[in-house]
């Protein structure tokens, strides 16, 4: 082909394709979002009250992981972690205990497509404070769920503890692993054109003794078996207790002795 | 105004990308590895347009009276050439198409070969994941692949297999083998007893990086166990068409291992599966292709596979 040919239909081209990708992204979620889970309230810029730790690109998209970080545990009522071209965008919303001393908190989700995340503080002044990353992904979400969908039902409702070294002085570091298939209802049967119902953790409480770290809201973009990593001030309990919750009535519940607690 | 465009893209489009029906002539290389058993090599690279999806191994076994195909290919043009290039080497009636497992460039061809007298062989986890799966995987091949993915459906097996099952094909029986999740959660492998001819389907893979999208554990365990099998050689999923048996197992072995052992010494160690992502298994990087593209995955997925190990 005649390179000046060719040059002039990959112009063509490209217009066309610029135009179709325009018309793709054009309507961008995040102000409808801001209506629907803040009321349409105002929310400032980042200044550090919460940031946002996400790769720029998701290495298994049913397994990214997310972390939130809080500079003033203290000032921070509620996290909310949106995946904002998700189909449930609304990934996790974790409200804080009073003097929990959370100051990051890490999890992990499914990213079905190349997407903005917005992690979004509300203050205990009432205030809301915003960062925001782009991730490239797809597939994580109308993807399927498990690996091993037999084991994945065999084990639901187990969890696991562990403990780890804080960086910070003063601070106790932990994790909670829940063994739950957490299906989304997006994958649909293609024999049968049904959709697997959504099966998914809905809620998860973090309690040392009789006062709350955290309490998550969450929905179908965390990842099969939910997984939480943070900090909290340690109030002298001696155990962690979880309560967690699916969308299909199931409960579960667990304790554990926290190490060297005085 | 509006037609003219249409011309126009429509006449751009053509010269830059002839049509691919027109490639699917393509040329498709069958060689025959050992007495009547035929195997095809994949590119070891992504599914892509240019290639056609055809990126996997495949093979045909012929009997006296009938014709066993294992895998169809990343495409249905792919598929189609791999049924002309097999009719140039035998007419008998295909009476069996095998896929290994449920991923695209392994069962994307399927329709090529479907028709009366053909049944559709998989394991007995296969429907299950193609049912969960096959919709989301056209979808998004479509991007990468365009219209070298035109007519591509799912064809699900009708003919399942729990544990192992033998099929005959006229004075020649295959043993075919259905495992625990491995390299994915429906894994099968073929062989050949005649000739000692072992499928190995992604079960297997050279040069090109074992992908694990199943259990790391189980594809490490697995992989011990194919090593039992009595064989001469071995179609590996990817890489060279033939192998020797069972050296050929080595290094995805080896690359299994190391990647286990980073990910628990990363996880005793406390780190995050960030952390680990980015290191466990860097030691092989330099023995495989497509590393960059899988290794962290890998990686990812294994860490949240051997995280909820003991302690």
């Amino acid at each position: 082909m005649p390179m000046n040919l060719r040059a002039a239909a990959i112009g063509v081209l490209l217009a066309a394709f610029a135009t179709t990708a325009l018309a793709e992204n054009a309507p961008d979620p995040w102000p409808g979002l801001v209506t629907d889970l803040f009321q349409g309230r105002e929310i400032a810029k980042a200044d550090g009250t919460i940031s946002l730790e996400a790769p720029t690109r998701a290495e298994d998209a049913a397994i990214v992981p997310m972390t939130l970080r809080f500079s003033d545990p203290a000032k921070v009522k509620v996290a909310t972690l949106v995946i904002d071209q998700n189909p449930m965008p609304m990934a996790a919303s974790f409200t804080l205990g009073d003097k929990a001393g959370v100051d990051f908190i890490e999890t992990r989700v499914r990213v079905n497509s190349y997407t903005n995340v917005h992690a979004v503080a509300e203050t205990r002044d009432g205030a809301l404070v915003a960062e925001a990353k782009f991730v490239k992904a797809s597939g994580g979400c109308s993807a399927p769920a498990g690996k091993d969908p037999d084991e994945a039902r065999a084990n639901m409702g187990k969890m696991k503890y562990r403990e780890f070294r804080s960086a910070v002085a003063g601070r106790r570091e932990a994790q909670i692993m829940i063994r739950h298939p957490n299906n989304s209802g997006l994958q649909m049967d293609q024999i049968t054109r049904t959709y697997t119902p959504a099966h998914y953790i809905d809620s998860v409480e973090v309690w040392q003794g009789d006062a709350l770290i955290f309490r998550m809201e969450g929905g179908i973009s965390l990842s099969e078996d939910p997984n939480f990593r943070f900090t909290y001030a340690p109030n002298g309990a001696r155990t962690i207790r979880v309560i967690a919750h699916d969308n299909k009535g199931g409960a579960f519940k667990s304790e554990w002795p926290i190490a060297d607690a005085s | 105004m509006l037609r003219i465009l249409t011309a126009i893209l429509t006449v751009a489009a053509a010269l830059l990308f002839p049509s691919v029906a027109g490639a699917a002539g393509a040329f498709f290389a069958l060689a025959e590895i050992a007495p009547g058993v035929f195997a095809h090599q994949g590119e070891t690279a992504l599914m892509t347009r240019d290639n056609l999806g055809g990126i996997a191994n495949l093979g045909a076994i012929v009997g006296e009276d009938a014709i066993a195909v294992i895998d169809t290919g990343g495409s249905l043009i792919q598929g189609r050439a791999f049924l002309a290039a097999l009719r140039e080497k035998s007419q008998k009636p295909i009476r069996y198409v095998i896929n290994t497992h449920a991923h695209p460039d392994h069962v994307f061809g399927n329709a090529a070969f479907a028709g009366p007298g053909v049944t559709f062989v998989g394991h007995k986890n296969l429907p299950r994941a193609l049912a969960a799966r096959g919709e989301h995987y056209v979808a998004a091949f479509r991007a990468t692949m365009g219209d070298a993915l035109d007519g591509v459906t799912i064809v699900p097996p009708t003919l399942t297999v729990a544990e192992s099952l033998a099929l005959d094909l006229g004075g020649r029986e295959i043993e075919l083998v259905a495992w625990r999740t491995a390299h994915s959660e429906a894994d099968l492998t073929v062989l050949d007893r005649k000739t000692g001819t072992l499928f190995a389907g992604d079960l297997l893979f050279l040069q090109h990086v074992p992908v694990v999208d199943g259990s790391l554990l189980g594809f490490l365990d697995v992989a011990d166990r194919l090593a039992a099998i009595k064989a001469e050689r071995v179609v590996p999923g990817h890489g060279p068409m033939v192998a020797p048996w069972p050296k050929a197992l080595d290094d995805e072995r080896a690359y299994l291992s190391h990647l286990t052992a980073d990910l628990r010494a990363a996880i005793r160690k406390g780190e995050s599966v960030r952390e680990a992502a980015g290191t466990a298994g860097n030691e092989e990087k330099s023995k495989w292709r497509l590393f960059e593209d899988y290794n962290a995955r890998n990686a990812t997925a294994g860490f949240a596979e051997l995280e909820w190990e003991s302690p």
